[in-house]
């Protein structure tokens, strides 16, 4: 029975790596109706699994589907960092912390909105977009002046949030009444609050969370990026207490009492389950599209250029506090994708999920698949979810009741073999179908274009000679 | 700009120095640096010739004095600014991108003229399709003049020595500079490479119009392909002039070729 067990586990999860594959060569296609039929066949093979029941079998349990929905919000999260860590070479603790924003900020809008409140929304969505715009605004201004100090051009940021954060609170006050009827309540649902404007709203504050954590992780960013790469690592470990604490107080500190503080935030509704397999698999396409075309492109090669080498960079002519800001930020907004998606999973929220010592979870995920490696993260991510979860906590439980305080020292011995064996990660740069590196188109020796590009080099000798 | 810039000195620096907390890394520098110029700046170790690289390109701020880029102050200014305002350098211990291919390093001097926005290139418009190929055929049409195409996908830290400095210097003529600022390039090099790097400086010089300023402690570089020669010890400029001058300078001599090496270079 156990065996059985552990054969179709390790059949599942190699399923899945397959799976990645797969999609990673269908992104890769040519023509966009192939794409198209492809991500069709990718959303629709996961989606069969989940649904399909054969009395009282089912190919991917409850359990089971738990685990890919956990492995999909993990591997945005750790695609993040590794834009963070992995490619621009700045050590961030901070991940885990914007992890829990975006699940907090989503989970409020949507928690509201079921409730017969749209102030989540409002508020949020007004002061995610003015933010922008403000943000925006200074910063172009900023720009027109050159050598502005950091913390003068943080304060006008900071200035700007306040700005924002205070026309948002009083949209909400205005506009949210007028929502009142339409929404209804929990027991006489209005009209914006069927299942089609729940997904409506869900889809949105999905947005809005990732829009949320980036702006957050900016005006944190501008004054700790200046610190030196071990240095930064502490100041986000920092912040990701702070947020944690701020979780922890939110019903005391913070005018959210339907967070519950501690007891943690209970009611969410859990809008991706079964069913609803489409959104999770929507978002982590988008997430490793952006993150894929982001990277091969200039900006990109910054990136890697700062993480190389910052003073070269600076001699090349490269921003690089400007990069390094971007790729914090938008690493930071994958993060808070993946807190929404999770949240509408778990359906509970408790701080102490966002615990900085879980922090480390998405960084060993990084570092076990290969730094830089963007395959390399979303194989770990579902193979090590599947391993600890799957394998260490079901298979001891089954060998008695105190056998899964083994799984911690299993997992860190595993993790030591690999890193000794493999010290480049699991896949180390290797990279499938659509994330891989192209190779440089040679100039074909044909047409006019070889004489003008070869007789400098042939002639470059004697000229120097002479 | 325009006329009087044309004409004028490609680089003025006056009065610049520069504190270490109270030791003085360089003082009261001055140079201009006439167009075209192929100018060296010698001295023995710790002189501070590499802190006035440092201080011309924006990597330290000045305590004080003043850099002039073309008749435009560019002291005060972000590194990267200056850089794209025409000034590239390379490095005594050579700084290359390593874990990235030679064709990256060179394209990574391109980014400031990619000619597409951060969403174009995440949305992978026509535009974006379009330059990127322009950039790569520039790029390596450009390291073809260096006969680098070939290890175009080679990985910048898998290549010998000598290769590396041609990559370095490549990469910054591939930020379309001006001015050339060269920190050592000859520095552990063989006889051999060194001839090679002579013929290579020259090259770049009459190909790309530069003018170029050079840090260097080989006397044969030095006296071979420089016109004129600011001599500097301690943080301070003891001596100016055509090789042949600074050979004779008694200052010269007692600071720097005294010690043995005179003998040498004038040989």
């Amino acid at each position: 029975m156990d065996y059985l067990y552990l054969f179709f586990m390790i059949l599942k999860m190699g399923f899945l790596v397959a799976w990645i594959y797969a999609l990673l060569r269908v992104l890769d296609l040519k023509a966009w109706w192939q794409k198209l039929l492809g991500l069709l066949a990718c959303f629709g093979v996961i989606q069969l699994l989940f649904s399909l029941q054969f009395g009282e079998f089912q190919i991917f349990s409850a359990f089971d589907q738990g685990l890919v929905y956990q492995a999909v919000t993990m591997a945005m999260i750790a695609l993040g960092l590794n834009l963070i860590y992995g490619f621009n070479g700045q050590f961030s603790l901070a991940q885990w912390g914007f992890y829990g924003v975006g699940a907090y900020c989503s989970a409020d809008i949507t928690w509201r909105w079921m409730n017969g409140d749209a102030r989540g929304l409002i508020v949020v969505g007004v002061g995610v977009i003015l933010t922008g715009v403000l943000y925006f605004i200074v910063a172009r201004l900023l720009a027109r002046k050159r050598g502005v100090p950091v913390l003068s051009a943080f304060t006008f940021y900071v200035l700007a949030t306040v700005a924002a954060g205070f026309v948002a609170v009083m949209a909400g006050k205005w506009l949210a009444p007028a929502f009142t009827g339409l929404l209804g309540t929990v027991a006489a649902p209005g009209l914006l609050n069927g299942t089609l404007g729940r997904y409506a709203v869900f889809t949105i504050s999905v947005l809005f969370a990732g829009a949320f954590a980036a702006e957050m992780s900016f005006l944190v960013g501008l004054p700790i990026l200046t610190l030196g790469s071990d240095y930064f690592g502490i100041a986000t470990l920092g912040f990701s207490i702070v947020l944690q604490t701020l979780m922890i107080n939110s019903d005391t500190i913070l005018p959210f009492p339907e967070m519950k503080g501690g007891r943690g935030m209970i009611g969410v509704p859990k809008l991706i389950n079964q069913d609803t397999w489409a959104f999770a698999f929507i978002f982590l396409v988008a997430i490793i599209a952006i993150m894929r075309n982001l990277i091969r492109s200039s900006t990109g090669r910054t990136v890697m250029a700062v993480r190389e080498d910052e003073v070269a960079s600076k001699a090349m002519g490269v921003d690089v506090a400007g990069t390094k800001l971007l790729a914090f930020v938008v690493g930071s907004l994958f993060a808070g994708v993946g807190g929404a998606i999770y949240a509408h999973w778990a359906g509970f929220l408790s701080p102490n999920t966002f615990s900085f010592l879980k922090g480390f979870d998405p960084l060993i995920i990084v570092v076990f698949g290969g730094l830089g490696s963007i395959t390399g993260t979303l194989a770990a991510s579902f193979g090590w979810i599947f391993f600890l979860e799957g394998f260490l906590r079901v298979l001891l439980g089954k060998l008695g009741t105190e056998a899964p305080t083994w799984r911690f020292v299993l997992y860190p011995i595993t993790l030591l073999l690999v890193m000794l064996l493999r010290p480049q990660g699991l896949l180390g740069s290797v990279e499938w179908g659509f994330v891989k590196a192209r190779r440089a188109r040679r100039v074909p020796p044909t047409g006019s274009a070889p004489p003008t590009g070869g007789e400098p080099a042939a002639t470059e000798p004697a000229k120097g000679g002479s | 700009m325009g006329g009087a810039s044309a004409t004028g000195p490609i680089l003025e620096v006056s009065g610049l120095t520069k504190f270490f907390g109270g030791l003085c890394a360089v003082n009261d520098f001055g140079l201009e640096l006439p167009r075209g110029a192929l100018w060296g700046l010698i001295g023995p170790n710790g002189a501070g010739k590499t802190t006035v690289f440092n201080l011309v390109t924006g990597l330290y701020p000045a305590s004080a004095g003043e850099v002039k880029f073309e008749g435009e102050r560019i002291s005060g200014l972000v590194s990267h600014e200056i850089t794209r305002l025409g000034v590239a350098r390379t490095f005594q211990n050579i700084r290359l991108f390593s874990n990235l291919s030679v064709l990256d390093n060179v394209r990574i001097a391109y980014h400031p003229h990619a000619g597409y926005s951060l969403a174009e290139s995440i949305l992978r418009t026509g535009r974006f399709t379009a330059r990127e190929r322009e950039l790569t055929d520039q790029a390596l049409e450009f390291l073809s003049i260096f006969k680098l195409d070939g290890i175009a996908d080679e990985i910048a830290k898998n290549l010998p020595y000598g290769e590396q400095r041609r990559v370095e210097i490549a990469r910054a003529l591939a930020c379309d500079p001006r001015l050339l600022l060269l920190d050592e390039p000859a520095a552990g090099m063989n006889p051999r490479e060194i001839v090679q790097l002579m013929e290579l400086i020259h090259f770049i010089r009459d190909r790309f119009k530069l003018s170029i300023l050079l840090i260097e402690h080989q006397m044969r570089v030095v006296m071979g392909i420089c016109e004129r020669i600011t001599v500097m010890d301690f943080g301070e400029v003891i001596a100016r002039g055509t090789p042949r001058e600074i050979q004779d300078d008694p200052k010269v001599i007692e600071a720097y070729l005294g010690k043995g090496v005179a003998n040498r270079a004038a040989g």
